[in-house]
């Protein structure tokens, strides 16, 4: 059953642990109820992944997922043929002698050496509904690719040669996500609904945390995200995402860390930074400046 | 105001020659008419009849226009030579940009100019050459304001001047000699051939099929080949003025060219901050492209910062541009008041995300230039190619040392300077 406004979206989201606000939740909810497909665009590690996970188990629906990479095709994106069993049932037909060549052909493009790929499971009916067809990194495929995309995406079949058509009894809920390594075209975007995931502010973000990292503490969880949040202000190369929050959180759990200091932080900068050049930057007194101005910003005023 | 010669336009003659004058006019303004198509204009005139100038003006267009960025040039031919006369006066004035007397009402439209000069062919106060100073053999002894940095920066919006039919034929011919063979890459995808490594599948299943199960052969595959993209980055700083709006239509030339070879092509300018120009130089007529761009970027001929617009690039625009193998074009003079340390260190990261860095530096153009400016000597080691490119014949060049992968320029000669 979807959600029949925008607060019970959010709040069919926060039931999977994922906070996210109103305007994020719009668009979801927008794109059910339009049946448009969702295009969220923004930086690594902001949780656009998540939310395809998070509306699948909400909704009971199965998670279907096309991860995408450059020079994918339509034999890895939609169907295949299994070549190995289709060989061998030729031969196995051969050595019990008399082939009929033209049975054959019906015998060994049938659904039973078909390979299902993630577009194509889409289409099919699942138990508890459409599924949530995830296409994830959508930017790293090429122009080919998302030609074919958009034409998939609008009138949701696909045609075997062999089998005919196949054409999804109701669309698929379609989330899209890219990390802006390329532009994608204008005519892909048109047809979906568009939002930039951008980082959560200051609260939202300790929400984020205490929902997905419980067992830590209160004032570690707020020096965390302080200390994180004052980072994204820095000029880095790539700045923390959500996920390297709570992945540094879980980090600094598992070494029993309960408060921040410049040397802890020097200890386990690479659960957050990933870039040397970044990493460089932090040495010395530079982490501990911004570890102050975090800790400056968390006395109550 | 100077005075004109009245114009060679018949009064009174018939339609049919002065739609004939009409067509010579577009054509002198750069749109492809041939004399076929005047003969089907003046059919559709009479088909159409002559009931309003509305329609008049749609039959014409609809018989000499058939790509949307000549428009706005017909338009303003149209305007011209069927309208107003006093428009005539106002477009004579827009002739003089260096001696405009004339108070204008309005500033100049796109297209206009190029209309204007189509029409007042031979009649014209000097225009602004376009710069065809080849690499020829006399050294000239030119005293250069430009090679001075402008010390405070000058944030003002600055009208690109239009593109002039002799600039315009320029552009045409760099672009002619911009289908140039850039070396492709293996892209992950397949095409057939016999000598191919991988083998298809299905392909050759299907063909066992039509033979009953019987295999002939095994079909294989081998990687296609696809363009890598343009990345440019251009600076429009004051002491590049002369040369960046060159620069420009030559990218927009490139930019438009289907089939140059190029996947995609992303212009920025910068100056004191970094402009994205691409959606501009898309599709329209260059005058128009060119006066989007202009108000885009803001700081033309203001200082130069070269450090923190690469690093900008760098932060916000390079994995969004670069991410497919992409060779980028730097134009610039390297003169730069920054720290050469950080410009050296952007350049780095510049360099190890292209696939390949080729900086045009239109200071090359002087004989004994050597690499003396911090800036330059900051740059120099982190660049693939390093050429001159301040003339027709250098943007010529360029597009023969595209076809070379180990092309160098000039860079080993500097280096050595160094």
């Amino acid at each position: 059953m979807t959600p029949d406004s925008i607060d019970a979206t959010q709040e069919m989201l926060q039931g999977q642990d994922y906070i996210c606000g109103r305007a994020l939740a719009t668009v979801v909810f927008l794109s059910l109820r339009l049946g448009r497909p969702l295009f969220l665009e923004g930086e690594a590690g902001v949780g656009k992944t998540e939310i395809a996970k998070a509306l699948a188990s909400a909704l009971g629906r199965r998670l279907i997922r096309l991860q995408c990479y450059e020079g994918l095709d339509a034999s890895s994106a939609v169907y295949e043929w299994n070549f190995a069993e289709q060989m061998i049932a030729i031969r196995a037909a051969e050595a019990s002698g008399g082939v009929d060549r033209e049975s054959l052909k019906d015998e060994l493009f049938t659904e039973e050496y078909l390979i299902e790929r993630p577009l194509l499971q889409a289409m099919r009916p699942q138990p508890g509904g459409a599924p949530v067809l995830l296409i994830d990194e959508l930017d790293r495929t090429d122009e080919p690719f998302e030609a074919f995309l958009l034409e998939a995406l609008s009138d949701f079949q696909v045609t075997i040669p062999e089998l005919g058509t196949i054409k999804a009894p109701e669309p698929p809920i379609v989330i899209l996500t890219s990390n802006r390594t390329r532009e994608v075209h204008d005519a892909l975007k048109r047809r979906c609904l568009y939002h930039w995931v951008d980082y959560p502010g200051f609260e939202r973000e300790i929400e984020i945390l205490q929902a997905r990292a419980p067992e830590a503490a209160e004032s570690l969880s707020r020096e965390v995200v302080a200390f994180v949040q004052a980072l994204r202000t820095e000029d880095l190369f790539k700045k923390p995402g959500v996920a390297e929050t709570i992945d540094w959180a879980k980090c600094l759990l598992a070494l029993d860390v309960i408060s921040l200091s410049p040397e802890v932080i020097a200890d386990t900068l690479g659960a957050i930074l990933k870039y040397q050049d970044d990493i460089q930057k932090l040495q010395g007194s530079e982490a501990k400046r911004i570890l102050d101005e975090a800790k400056a910003s968390l006395e109550p005023a | 105001m100077p005075e004109y010669a009245p114009l060679d336009l018949p009064e009174h003659p018939k339609l049919t020659h002065n739609i004939t004058h009409f067509a010579r006019a577009l054509r002198k303004a750069g749109l492809p008419v041939g004399p076929g198509r005047v003969v089907d204009a003046i059919r559709a005139v009479e088909a159409a009849g002559f009931t309003s100038q509305r329609d008049f003006f749609y039959t014409l267009r609809a018989c000499f226009v058939n790509r949307p960025e000549h428009r706005a040039v017909f338009a303003q031919i149209f305007r011209l030579y069927w309208r107003d006369p006093r428009y005539m006066e106002h477009m004579m004035a827009m002739m003089l940009p260096a001696i405009r007397g004339v108070q204008e009402e309005r500033a100049a439209q796109a297209g206009e100019k190029r209309a204007a000069e189509a029409l007042l062919d031979g009649q014209q106060p000097d225009l602004p050459e376009a710069d065809t100073q080849g690499t020829d053999e006399e050294t000239v002894i030119e005293v250069d304001a430009s090679l001075t940095i402008s010390t405070e920066e000058r944030l003002r919006t600055l009208d690109f001047e239009q593109m002039s039919v002799a600039e315009i034929a320029e552009a045409k011919r760099m672009l002619a000699k911009l289908t140039l063979p850039v070396q492709p890459l293996p892209s992950r995808r397949g095409q057939p051939s016999h000598t191919g490594h991988r083998i298809d599948a299905r392909k050759t299943l299907r063909a066992a099929m039509r033979r009953g199960g019987e295999m002939r052969r095994i079909h294989l595959t081998k990687p296609r080949p696809r363009w890598p993209n343009l990345v440019v980055l251009c600076d429009i700083s004051g002491s590049m003025s002369q040369y960046s709006r060159m620069v420009l239509h030559f990218l927009h030339a490139v930019a438009n060219e289907k089939g140059a070879g190029w996947a995609k092509v992303h212009a920025f300018t910068f100056g004191t901050r970094l402009t994205n120009i691409t959606r501009h130089l898309a599709t329209r007529d260059v005058d128009a492209a060119l006066a989007a761009a202009g108000q885009e970027a803001q700081d033309w001929e203001g200082g130069t910062r070269i450090g923190a617009c690469l690093h900008a690039f760098n932060r916000d625009w390079s994995r969004r541009v670069m991410g497919q193998g992409a060779v980028v074009l730097l134009i610039t003079d390297g003169l730069d008041r920054d720290d050469p340390g950080a410009l050296s260190h952007e350049m780095q990261r510049l360099h190890l995300s292209a696939r390949r860095l080729i900086w045009l530096n239109p200071l090359l153009r002087w004989e004994g230039f050597a690499p003396k400016a911090t800036g330059i000597r900051a740059m120099l080691p982190h660049v693939d190619t390093f050429r001159a490119g301040h003339s027709i014949a250098t943007l010529e060049a360029l597009a023969e040392a595209l076809s070379r992968p180990d092309d160098a320029g000039e860079k080993a000669r500097l280096m050595a300077q160094l």
